[in-house]
């Protein structure tokens, strides 16, 4: 057996808009698990404006939770572990605290490298003001000074193909060089080149004295192939580098992680990559991380993973600014209580002025959760078209074919229980076919994403462990009939003995248990030509499950979910499915 | 647990940073008095610039366009001053539109930077300048009684107070209104009627210091030409007595209202500020604070949105309606009335 005192402990601390979280990994009889979290607020905003008070607070927790010693007096941290047992061998951190950077996108073609370019910001915490391409209408002045009235901090720029375009990269460079040159020296930006590498040498010298500039591999390589990876990764390093210039405290954090800190978004979908590589299957593996900040959805087969995050919905600080990506019609068609469109933007006005206060009344949480819900939503549809090409999707407008789906965020933690989680996911995501839902209920996926860097092998163990909360398989058919016809039919046999059948009936959400540490084979028979994605209408098959905190949830309400238009029949039906799935409303 | 701070202050202390979000120039010097309007610093925050393609402006090709042109790099344009020409027979010119600087000349183009209205920044309260931050601002300091708000329209000014209403539950109306008010900074307990917003608007106030606004007012509360600030949001909430008790027993005071947008990063936020004469051992207050029993606050959330309690006692992390769990506090009002809440949802008062 490994003794705790002699295998790697690795401290991750994750910086997120509202809560900093101090946690713990270590290794116990052999395998690595979670030990413990110290949470603390985020000391970003005034007075404190520096990070460092919050991370403080919540190592100070997390020593007390645990009995351990991983700072002294000082308050530096102490690595390696030292012979009385105090300290961490690794340490890295996450971060998605501080507003999300600004970034101008510049490319040749609108629709080709532009376009790559703004798939490639979504990437990681950022809000695109302008986007400028060769084929832009305005004129040359028009464009420089849009630019500098902007002021962004970071510059992205693409164009030309390998060996291809270059006369007009070099020119558009000129025009970005000049607006650098012109604007004040302390707010100049940062400008990341993803275009033709072969201009490199000549961009470098010519924006050198001018302003930062840094080099990925080409976006477009070919006028067909988009590749991302490789410029992400520089991105991301980007964001963690602006974030230590415009936020005290994160140069502290990076002292202490070297390469170990990442964005909260790139670690999260690290932990998703991960799974869907050691999952190995044709399905791809779906992230959903719902904060404050931003909500986060990352995509990942065999391996290779993309994310997308939208600060626009982040379910706090960004929740204010619904009105513009949702409207506040869109949020109502979820609420189960009496709650006029008139409340819900007072509702987001005073919450824009407090975005730290939590829901605390029935009223309240019904509302945070209709804004999750939509939020989710409006995630899923921007990032539908994207996922498409590169996961398989069941149906035309659905969500693509994911499983398992790894969910994290406070929204999903604060519900009343994994009922409540649960539906609220279903409802956000609207999941087809088969898949099993897992709840991050510790808050630590970004954090196991982020020690992968220094053991891999702690995020397969830990996600193998309790950590994470196995919420139930969902079996979603997807049929064309009434409300009230069957549309599919189970057969149960489970591991201990004992059998069950269930006919699912469309506009319908059922329940079977099955307890955690059992399995149950189920046997699957659409009917009435419903998919259940075993590869054809009507067709179906066997499996076998695992036992979670909800069991098998059959979701028989339809896709896209359509919800009574009177919140009272709303009522109703939330009641019973939240009833179904074995909670209440409260 | 680390509580957020709001000052309803009836004598401290005050130092405010005031800086540009640029370099510039700083006008004042330490040990200045300066009024809340004056202004301390100017620069040029978003100068508009000219490109000029002067080949395509006179015809020519660019490489005899060089011999045409009259300025170069650096120089200062007035309205009307030659920048290329004469050309041809008919002398044609390309003349400055705009007071402006030449940037670059040369290739057959030219870039001007058009001077444009500087940003102005003013002190935004009365009292002395105590230090210099070089090209950037001043730190200016005032004893008086401070008010903090939660929403500002970005504007400031400054005036004399007027209470309108016996209540700080009044709801600001048409009636309420009228040309004595004029130049003033008037104070009501809500505003629900655009109306109202309008009248002011004609009279016109320097000020409106409000409780809260109905929320559809808002678009329209933002784009008044004075400076309006909320004590406690949006909706129905009556201004708290404290904040009524301080500023309606200083009925016709001179007050400076700074209505800027709170920014949770640097801390700036509406203020309202009433220069008072103060003892020399007046301290600036504590900015950071820790909730614990007796402490005063400010209930931030329904169903108690904007009462002021004190702390009992603090009670752990407890369950709430909804399926919420939070560390709490149980909060004794005035009345006697005792409720527990989530810690997230109090800011203390200081």
């Amino acid at each position: 057996m490994t003794s705790i005192l002699d295998a790697d402990t690795i401290l991750v601390v994750d910086v997120g808009s509202m809560t900093t979280r101090a946690i713990l990994f270590d290794v116990v009889d052999g395998r690595y698990r979670f030990i413990a979290k110290g949470e603390a607020s985020t000391t970003a905003i005034a007075p404190y404006r520096n990070i460092g008070e919050g991370v403080r607070i919540a190592i100070d927790r997390l020593q007390a939770i645990t009995g351990r010693t991983l700072v002294d007096s000082a308050h530096s941290l102490i690595i390696p572990v030292s012979n009385d047992g105090s300290g961490v061998d690794r340490f890295a951190a996450t971060i998605s605290a501080g507003e999300p950077l600004n970034v101008v996108v510049v490319g040749l073609l609108e629709d080709v490298s532009t376009e790559s370019a703004r798939k490639l910001v979504q990437t990681t915490y950022s809000r695109i003001l302008h986007a400028f391409s060769l084929n832009d209408r305005r004129k040359p002045e028009n464009r420089l000074n849009l630019l500098l009235r902007t002021r962004p901090d970071l510059i992205v720029a693409a164009g030309g193909t390998n060996g291809g375009a270059s006369q007009s990269v070099i020119s558009l460079m000129e025009s970005v060089g000049l607006a650098c040159y012109l604007m004040p020296e302390s707010v100049r930006p940062e400008i990341l080149y993803v275009g033709n590498p072969s201009l490199a040498d000549e961009i470098r010298s010519s924006l050198e004295g001018i302003t930062r500039i840094h080099f990925a591999a080409n976006i477009r390589p070919t006028l067909e192939t988009e590749q991302l990876e490789a410029a992400q990764l520089a991105l991301s390093r980007l964001y963690v580098d602006i974030k230590a210039r415009n936020l005290p405290g994160v140069d502290d954090l990076k002292a202490w992680a070297g390469e170990g800190i990442t964005p909260t978004a790139s670690a999260f979908g690290r932990v998703v990559r991960f799974l869907s590589a050691f999952l190995s299957d044709k399905k791809g593996v779906l992230g959903l991380d719902a904060a404050a900040s931003a909500i986060t959805l990352v995509a990942a087969m065999q391996g290779e993973s993309f994310q997308l995050v939208f600060p626009q919905l982040g379910l706090s600080e960004g929740v204010e600014k619904a009105a513009d990506p949702i409207t506040i019609d869109e949020v109502l068609r979820w609420t189960t209580s009496a709650v006029s469109a008139k409340a819900v933007r007072e509702y987001l006005a005073n919450k824009a002025i407090y975005p730290q206060t939590l829901p605390a009344t029935t009223e309240e949480m019904d509302l945070e959760q209709a804004i999750a819900r939509q939020a989710i939503q409006k995630a899923v549809q921007l990032a539908r078209p994207i996922f498409a090409n590169r996961i398989p999707a069941l149906f035309e407008g659905c969500l693509p074919y994911f499983e398992p789906i790894l969910a994290t965020g406070g929204i999903l933690t604060r519900a009343s229980g994994p009922a409540q989680s649960a539906l609220l996911l279903l409802d956000g995501l609207q999941p087809v076919g088969i898949t099993t839902l897992v709840l991050d209920q510790n808050h630590i996926a970004p954090a196991v994403g982020a020690a992968a860097i220094y053991s891999p092998l702690l995020t397969a163990q830990v996600m193998d462990s309790n950590s994470f909360l196995n919420l139930g398989t969902m079996i979603a058919p997807v049929a064309n009939v009434k409300t009230g016809q069957p549309i599919l039919r189970v057969k149960a046999s489970f591991e201990g003995g004992g059998e069950t059948n269930v006919d699912l009936k469309q506009g319908a959400l059922n329940v079977i248990p099955v307890p955690y540490g059992q399995t149950a084979r189920l046997s699957l028979q659409p009917l009435h030509r419903a998919d259940i994605g075993m590869g054809a209408p009507g067709r179906g098959g066997s499996l076998t499950v695992k036992g979670g905190a909800l069991g098998v949830i059959l979701d028989g309400r339809g896709r896209p979910l359509i919800l009574p238009k009177d919140w009272q029949h709303r009522q109703e039906l939330y009641m019973k499915w939240l009833w179904a799935l074995g909670g209440q409303l409260t | 647990m680390s509580a957020p701070v709001t000052h309803f202050l009836p004598l401290t202390l005050i130092q405010r940073e005031r800086v540009l979000p640029q370099p510039g120039k700083v006008f004042v010097r330490a040990g200045q008095s300066v009024g809340p309007m004056d202004v301390i610093a100017e620069t040029s925050l978003n100068p508009e610039y000219q490109l000029l393609n002067i080949a395509r402006i006179l015809n020519l090709p660019v490489s005899r366009i060089d011999r045409y042109l009259q300025c170069q790099a650096g120089d200062q344009l007035a309205h009307g001053d030659v920048i290329a020409g004469p050309v041809g027979i008919s002398n044609r010119l390309v003349r400055a539109r705009k007071d402006s600087k030449v940037i670059l000349a040369g290739d057959g183009q030219v870039l001007l930077e058009v001077f444009g209205k500087p940003f102005q920044l003013k002190a935004g309260l009365p009292g002395n300048v105590i230090d210099l931050i070089p090209d950037r601002g001043a730190v200016i300091e005032t004893t008086g009684a401070l008010i903090q708000a939660v929403w500002g329209n970005g504007l400031l000014d400054s005036g004399p107070l007027e209470v309108v209403g016996k209540k700080p539950d009044h709801s600001l109306s048409v009636q309420d209104l009228d040309i004595s008010l004029r130049g003033t900074i008037v104070l009501a307990g809500l505003c629900q009627d655009v109306e109202a917003l309008k009248m002011a608007v004609e009279l016109p106030l320097r000020g409106l210091i409000l409780g809260s606004l109905d929320v559809d007012l808002l678009p329209a509360a933002s784009k008044l030409s004075f400076p309006v600030v909320l004590i406690e949001g949006f909706g129905e909430r009556p201004m708290n007595p404290i904040v009524y008790k301080l500023l309606s027993t200083n009925n016709r005071r001179d007050v400076a209202l700074n209505a800027e947008v709170w920014d949770r990063y640097t801390g700036k936020r509406p203020e309202i500020i009433l220069p008072l004469p103060a003892p020399g051992n007046t301290s600036a207050p504590r900015e950071t604070g820790e909730f614990s029993s007796e402490t005063m606050v400010r209930i931030l959330k329904a169903p108690y949105a904007g009462r002021i309690g004190i702390i009992q006692s603090l009670k752990g992390t407890i369950p709430f309606p909804g399926g919420l769990r939070s560390p709490s506090a149980e909060i004794r009002f005035e009345d006697g009335d005792r409720v527990v809440l989530p810690l997230a949802n109090l800011e203390m008062i200081a």
